[in-house]
C-alpha cells in the first residue's frame, strides 16, 4: 500500500514535470512559431510588413517545415518592452510554443532577454541592438539579419575605398541603431583613410530635418545616413528641399532607403547608395519567389521587415530537417538552427558565428528607376561578412559597444 | 553670417507651421478648459486626408479646405456625442480626448498603412529660393506668409464678430456668458469646429514639410502644448508668440547645444511657468 502510493505520487510528479517543460511533443503535433510583432502605434509600418512576410515564407511552403504542420501564433507587442514581456509570456507558458521569432525592436528584445534565457526559449530575433550577439550574447538567441553594425562597416568600406570619398558628415537618429551604426561607419571608414568631420544627431522624432540639413557643411564629399522607420524617407526630403541634392551625394545605413519608404521618396532617392543584407532586387530563386508573392499578396516591394521573418523562417527549416523533423528537444533544435549552414534563403547563404549572429552577404545597392518604379540594384556584394567585419573577434569584444561617442571622432571640425 | 540667416529662416518657418497647429489647441483649450489630447491626431488626419486628395490630383489649396472641412466635422461630431456627455468632468473629457487620440491614429495606420505619404507643395512653389547665394526652400516661405494670413483672419474673425466677441467672453468667464445669453454650448461646438479645421487645414499646408505617417500625432502634441502653455491657453497672440519663440528656440537650441535637443523645447516652458503661470499672454481662466 505504502509503496503503491510512493508510486503513484512519483508518477504524478513525472507528469507535472512533462506538463511543466512540454517538452513531449506527439508526432502528429505542429509546430508551434510565436510571433512577436508590432501591429499597433508607430512601430507598426515595419512590424505588418514582418508578419506578412513570415505569412508568406509559411505559404510557399504550404504551411509545413521538414514535414511537419505549422502553427503561427502572431502577438502584437505594440512597441512597448512590458506588452512585449507579458505576450512572450504568453506564448510561451499558455500557447506552449517551440520557438520565437521576433521581436521588431531592440528595446523589446532586451525586454525578453532574461525570461528567454530563463526559459530555455529558442529565439531567432531580428532585431539590430549589437550587443544581443556581442558582449551579451544567449545560447538562445540567434540572429539571422544583422546586427546594426554590421551593414555600417561595409558600406564605410565602399565610401573610403571604391567611392574615394574623404570627408564625410554621418547623421542618424539619437538612438542606440542610429549610434551603432554611425559608429560602426566612422571607425572603417576612418581604419581605410576617410575623415569623419561632423556629426548631427537629430531626435528620433524630429518634427523637421530643416535646421539639421542647413547645418551639414558645404565642403564635405559625401553624407551618410543612418535612419529607421519613415525618417530616412523624410530626411531625404528635406536634403531635397534645401537644394543640397545633386550637389552633396548622400548614402545610407540598413533602413536608410528600405523598401518601405523607396517608392514614396520619388525621384529623390535615385542614385543613393545604401547596404543592406537584402535587396528585394537580389537575384536568387528564393528571393524571385519571395518578391513575386509578396507583390501579388500584398501589392509591396519586400524590405528590412518582411525579409527578416522570410530568412529566421528559412534557418527553422534548416534545423529541423537536421534533426529529422523533430523540435520537441529545445537544446537540440536550437544547436541545429546555430549550426544550420544555408545556401538559399532570400538573402543568399547564411550561417552563425559562435554568438549567433548572421555571417551572410552585405549588398551595396544603387537606387535605380526601372519600370516607373525605384529599384535597390545591387551594384556589390560583400560575401560572407561577419558582425566583427575584419577585425578579430576578442579584440572587438574587449572594447566598448558601439555608442555615440565611441569609437571617438579625432576628425571633427568646427 | 550665412548660419544666422539659414537658422533664422528656419525658425521663422517652423513658427508658422507650429502656428497653424496650436492656434486651433489653444481656442479649444482656452474656452473648454481642456487640452484636447486628439488634437495632434486631427492634424495628422488632415495630413492623410491632404495625401489622398493630392494622389488623385486635387489643387493643393482646394485640398486643404477640404481636408480641413472634413477634420472640422470630426471634431463636431466628437465634441457633440463624447465631450458634451461628459461635461462637468473635465478629467473624463481629458481621457476621452486622448482615447479619441488612439482610436484615429489606428484607424489611420488600418486605411493608409504604415509607411509613410508624401504631400507635394504646388510645382511652382517647390524650387528653393537664393538669398544671398545660399539655398532656402521657397515653400517654406509660403508656410509662414499662410501663417501670418491665417493668424490675421482669426484676429479678425475674434476681434471684430459677434461671435468672436462670444468666444472671447467664453474664454474669459464661461459662467458669466452664460449667465448674459451666449449658448455656449453651441459656441462649444462652433470652437471646436474651428480648432479641428485649423487642425485639419494645418496638416495639410504642413504636410510638404512633413509628410504624413504613423506618429506624426505623437510628434506634434507635445508641440502644440509647449506652444499654447508658453503663449497662455486661449490667447490668439500668445499661440503666435509662443509658436515662434518654440520654432527659434528649437531651431537655434538644436544647431546650437546639440546634445540638449530634447530638453532645449521645455526648459523655456518650465522657466515662463514658474515665473508666469498663466503664459507669456494668458490670463486667469474662471
Amino acid at each position: 500500500m505504502a509503496l503503491s502510493r510512493r508510486l503513484l505520487v512519483q508518477s504524478g510528479l513525472g507528469a507535472a514535470t512533462v506538463a511543466l517543460t512540454g517538452t513531449v511533443a506527439r508526432a502528429d503535433e505542429p509546430i508551434r512559431i510565436g510571433f512577436l510583432t508590432v501591429k499597433t502605434g508607430p512601430l507598426a509600418a515595419g512590424g505588418i510588413q514582418m508578419e506578412q512576410g513570415m505569412n508568406l515564407f509559411l505559404k510557399l511552403r504550404g504551411n509545413k517545415l521538414a514535414g511537419r504542420d505549422v502553427q503561427l501564433i502572431v502577438a502584437d507587442t505594440a512597441g512597448s518592452p512590458a506588452t512585449t514581456r507579458t505576450k512572450a509570456q504568453e506564448l510561451v507558458e499558455r500557447d506552449k510554443v517551440h520557438v520565437l521569432i521576433g521581436p521588431l525592436a531592440a528595446f523589446e528584445a532586451l525586454a525578453i532577454a532574461d525570461y528567454v534565457n530563463t526559459q530555455k526559449m529558442p529565439t531567432l530575433g531580428v532585431a539590430a541592438a549589437d550587443d544581443t550577439t556581442q558582449r551579451s550574447a544567449s545560447p538562445w538567441y540567434a540572429r539571422a539579419t544583422a546586427s546594426a553594425g554590421q551593414c555600417a562597416h561595409a558600406i564605410a568600406h565602399y565610401a573610403a575605398t571604391e567611392l574615394k570619398y574623404k570627408r564625410m558628415t554621418i547623421i542618424g537618429d539619437d538612438f542606440a541603431y542610429g549610434h551603432e551604426q554611425n559608429a560602426a561607419f566612422l571607425r572603417v571608414f576612418e581604419d581605410n583613410g576617410g575623415k569623419v568631420v561632423q556629426k548631427l544627431w537629430p531626435p528620433l522624432n524630429a518634427p523637421d530635418y530643416g535646421t539639421y540639413v542647413s547645418q551639414i557643411k558645404n565642403n564635405v564629399d559625401a553624407v551618410f545616413m543612418s535612419f529607421a522607420g519613415s525618417n530616412g524617407f523624410r530626411f531625404t526630403k528635406a536634403f531635397f528641399e534645401y537644394g543640397l541634392g545633386g550637389k552633396i551625394p548622400l548614402i545610407g545605413g540598413m533602413t536608410a532607403m528600405d523598401e518601405a519608404i523607396l517608392q514614396q521618396t520619388g525621384e529623390d532617392a535615385v542614385g543613393i547608395v545604401s547596404a543592406n543584407w537584402y535587396s528585394a532586387a537580389y537575384d536568387n530563386p528564393a528571393n524571385k519567389e519571395f518578391v513575386a508573392g509578396m507583390q501579388r499578396d500584398y501589392k509591396i516591394d519586400p524590405g528590412y521587415y518582411a525579409a527578416g521573418p522570410a530568412v529566421a523562417g528559412a534557418v527553422l527549416e534548416a534545423g529541423m530537417k537536421a534533426l529529422g523533423g523533430r523540435f520537441d528537444d529545445r537544446e537540440a533544435l536550437m544547436k541545429a538552427m546555430r549550426t544550420a549552414v544555408i545556401t538559399d534563403s532570400v538573402r543568399g547563404p547564411v550561417k552563425f558565428d559562435d554568438r549567433g549572429n548572421a555571417i551572410g552577404n552585405i549588398y551595396i545597392r544603387k537606387v535605380e528607376k526601372k519600370g516607373g518604379k525605384n529599384v535597390n540594384t545591387v551594384i556589390k556584394t560583400y560575401p560572407d561578412v561577419s558582425q566583427f567585419w575584419t577585425y578579430a573577434e576578442a579584440e572587438f569584444l574587449a572594447k566598448p559597444v558601439y555608442s555615440r561617442d565611441y569609437p571617438p571622432a579625432k576628425n571633427l571640425e568646427n | 553670417m550665412q548660419f544666422w540667416i539659414v537658422q533664422s529662416l528656419n525658425s521663422l518657418a517652423m513658427g508658422g507651421l507650429l502656428f497653424l497647429l496650436s492656434a486651433g489647441f489653444s481656442l479649444i483649450f482656452g474656452l473648454l478648459r481642456i487640452p484636447n489630447l486628439a488634437h495632434g491626431a486631427l492634424f495628422m488626419l488632415g495630413a492623410y486626408f491632404g495625401a489622398t486628395l493630392l494622389a488623385s490630383h486635387m489643387n493643393f489649396w482646394l485640398a486643404a479646405l477640404v481636408s480641413g472641412l472634413g477634420v472640422g466635422l470630426i471634431g463636431v461630431v466628437l465634441e457633440a456625442v463624447l465631450l458634451r456627455r461628459l461635461a462637468g468632468n473635465e478629467q473624463g473629457q481629458v481621457l476621452v480626448t486622448l482615447g479619441v487620440a488612439f482610436i484615429i491614429a489606428d484607424l489611420c495606420l488600418l486605411t493608409w498603412g504604415g509607411d509613410p505619404m508624401p504631400l507635394g507643395a504646388p510645382r511652382a512653389l517647390r524650387p528653393p529660393v537664393f538669398i544671398g547665394g545660399f539655398a532656402f526652400p521657397g515653400y517654406r516661405l509660403v508656410v509662414l506668409g499662410f501663417a501670418l494670413v491665417c493668424a490675421l483672419l482669426l484676429w479678425l474673425l475674434l476681434e471684430r464678430t459677434r461671435l468672436g466677441a462670444m468666444i472671447r467672453a467664453g474664454v474669459d468667464d464661461r459662467e458669466m456668458a452664460r449667465s448674459v445669453g451666449i449658448p455656449v454650448s453651441r459656441l462649444f461646438s462652433a470652437v471646436f469646429f474651428l480648432g479641428a479645421f485649423l487642425a485639419g487645414v494645418g496638416g495639410v499646408v504642413g504636410g510638404p514639410i512633413l509628410s504624413a505617417y504613423p506618429g506624426l500625432d505623437a510628434d506634434m502634441l507635445p508641440l502644440a502644448l509647449v506652444v499654447v502653455i508658453l503663449g497662455g491657453v486661449g490667447s490668439l497672440p500668445g499661440a503666435l508668440v509662443g509658436s515662434f519663440i518654440v520654432g527659434g528656440i528649437y531651431n537655434f537650441g538644436s544647431a546650437l547645444f546639440p546634445d540638449f535637443a530634447y530638453v532645449v523645447l521645455f526648459l523655456p516652458m518650465v522657466v515662463v511657468l514658474v515665473i508666469k503661470p498663466t503664459g507669456l499672454f494668458g490670463r486667469v481662466l474662471r
